[in-house]
């Protein structure tokens, strides 16, 4: 445990913690409303913050968050209104996105496309005091939203029209929620790069749902592995000289392929079981079942 | 009693809408009293689920007036009295969730921050077995059948104990069992005074529940009064001639009607 000694590991996995636990908390929503590549989108928008953050010579980290809320914001927007050729728009809005991020840091005084390079794969061990202390705020946010609104974001996920009928305000909730993964994004954007957060929003909470049946227990252990992962990568790349992003990644990947493999003679002993009580509990109506009775797993 | 029946838990007023620029609803009127159980019914098309979705806010209405228990729609808040049973399509979010997880999200209305109490766990025990599926609270919806599916949609929507249930055709891809429980339940919570407005493609066995049935066609009100009864309504335009009184051969709907 030499690697604790060291203050640049101690900011590394402090800012790698938080992203374990914000990544899959915020993802399990975009998951929940098959929205998996929003987090990836999100990001391409944030290197134009970036790209700013250099023009201007201030905190890459918090223009990148302005700019990512900026382009979440608008994505939502789109999501509302330009319904046919939304996904059109959004391919602009992402590509425009990365484009101006290049462009500007190119245009900045003394920038490269070398400096960008740590924003689109993560530059652990350079994360400073100032970025700790960015990380640590962001992410407290996300974490009070994520958990403290947890009933309502899972009502407007699972059923946005539903949801508007209990009275929920569901463009509050959902715009939100695009601020949030876009703060999350940010926070991101340091340990696993701008190109890789997504995997961390959505891998862990794949891997998660292949062991729950609820979506607690999906959010519980997919923070767990957001964690797990995230530390474990760190040293890692510690003791072995691998980038530490890209080790993250493909440890969260194996965790999945692990968990698939041993869930699926977990899954289908379950769908026996509820196979078997559905036969007891409609056996006294002869005749009355027809093929959408069958349990689909 | 008679005065309590006359007042309107819904009333749509020379109401039209347009989806992508079609007008879809040419000025129809509809009115819902208290205690009692309306019928939307037409053919594929006819406007009726778009009439619903105006009801609650999800279609914008570009004429005529809405108001749900005498408030108009725009300033109604109290949602809690509304309980709402959406057509099955959005059959399960891109993560688990079980039975009780889906019926507490109806509690939210009357737990307004999301902190459920005693009485809020309660309600969703007691929704749940209403419609029997109490044995399966704990069990993931996307390995429900259809029929079950559906028995919890109706189970959120009776969560919040309301005193108006709209439900968007709630018989559409529900085994025969299942439509057994459903119209029990229906049975009951009109028993208990509850007025209901549902969407059906074809009466069905809710027939013997319904008080007063209104038949759309290309956005505009056909008829409105007692139900048509099978000859009438096998005239309609559009009937795809199923036999709902045969109950052997009822075929298992796909879900998919619109």
């Amino acid at each position: 445990m030499e690697f604790l000694n060291y203050a640049f590991m101690q900011r590394a996995l402090l800012a790698a913690a938080l992203v374990g636990v914000t990544a899959p908390a915020v993802g399990i929503y975009l998951v929940q409303r098959r929205q998996a590549l929003m987090g990836d989108g999100i990001g391409h928008v944030a290197m134009t913050g970036v790209g700013l953050g250099f023009l201007l010579s201030t905190s890459p980290v918090w223009m990148a968050t302005a700019v990512a809320v900026v382009g979440a914001v608008a994505m939502e927007l789109i999501r509302w209104y330009g319904k046919t050729r939304g996904d059109i728009a959004l391919a602009m809005l992402f590509y425009g996105g990365m484009a101006g991020g290049v462009m500007l840091i190119n245009i900045a005084p003394g920038g490269s496309n070398a400096n960008l390079s740590s924003y689109l794969f993560g530059s652990l061990s350079t994360v400073s005091d100032d970025d700790v202390t960015a990380i640590c705020l962001l992410a407290a946010f996300v974490v009070l939203v994520t958990v403290g609104l947890r009933r309502q974001l899972f009502a407007v996920s699972q059923d946005e029209e539903f949801a508007r009928v209990t009275g929920l305000p569901v463009r509050a909730l959902n715009l939100l929620t695009a601020v949030t993964a876009a703060v999350t994004v940010t926070v991101a954007m340091r340990v696993v790069g701008l190109l890789l957060v997504s995997a961390l929003m959505v891998v862990p909470v794949a891997a998660a749902q292949q062991l729950t049946r609820s979506f607690a227990a999906t959010f519980a252990i997919a923070v767990a592995i957001g964690i797990s992962v995230t530390l474990g990568g760190t040293v890692t790349s510690y003791y072995q000289d691998v980038p530490p992003g890209a080790t993250i990644v493909l440890l969260t990947i194996g965790v999945f392929i692990v968990l698939t493999l041993l869930a699926t003679p977990l899954a289908r002993r379950r769908a026996r079981a509820s196979a078997a009580r559905d036969a007891a509990c409609t056996a006294d109506v002869p005749g009355a079942r027809g093929t959408a009775d069958e349990v689909t797993v | 009693m008679a005065d309590a029946r006359t007042e309107p838990v819904i009333s749509l007023r020379a109401v039209t809408a347009e989806l992508g620029g079609r007008p879809v609803l040419r000025g129809i009127d509809l009115t819902v009293a208290r205690g009692e159980v309306v019928a939307l019914l037409g053919a594929n098309g006819s406007g009726k689920s778009t009439a619903v979705r105006t009801v609650i806010g999800q279609v914008p209405v570009t004429g005529g007036a809405v108001e749900i228990f005498g408030t108009p729609r725009r300033r109604f808040r109290d949602w809690a009295r509304v309980g709402y049973v959406p057509q099955r399509t959005t059959a399960a979010g891109g993560v688990p969730a079980t039975v009780t997880e889906v019926v507490t999200s109806g509690r939210l209305s009357r737990a307004r921050f999301g902190v459920l109490r005693k009485a809020d766990r309660a309600a969703v025990t007691d929704a749940l077995e209403q419609v029997g599926m109490a044995d399966r609270a704990k069990d993931s919806v996307s390995a429900l059948s259809g029929g079950q599916h559906q028995r919890v949609l109706i189970a959120r929507a009776l969560v919040s104990e309301p005193e108006l249930l709209i439900m968007d055709e709630p018989m559409a891809g529900v085994d025969l069992a299942s439509q057994e429980v459903l119209a029990a339940t229906l049975r009951h919570q009109v028993e208990q005074g509850a007025s209901v407005l549902l969407v059906l493609h074809e009466l069905g066995p809710l027939e013997p529940l319904i008080d007063r049935a209104v038949v759309l066609r290309d956005g505009c009100v056909l008829h409105d009064g007692p139900p048509p009864k099978a000859v009438g309504q096998h005239a309609l335009p559009g009937h795809d001639h199923v036999h709902p009184h045969d109950a052997d051969a009822a075929p298992v709907r796909t879900g998919l009607l619109t």
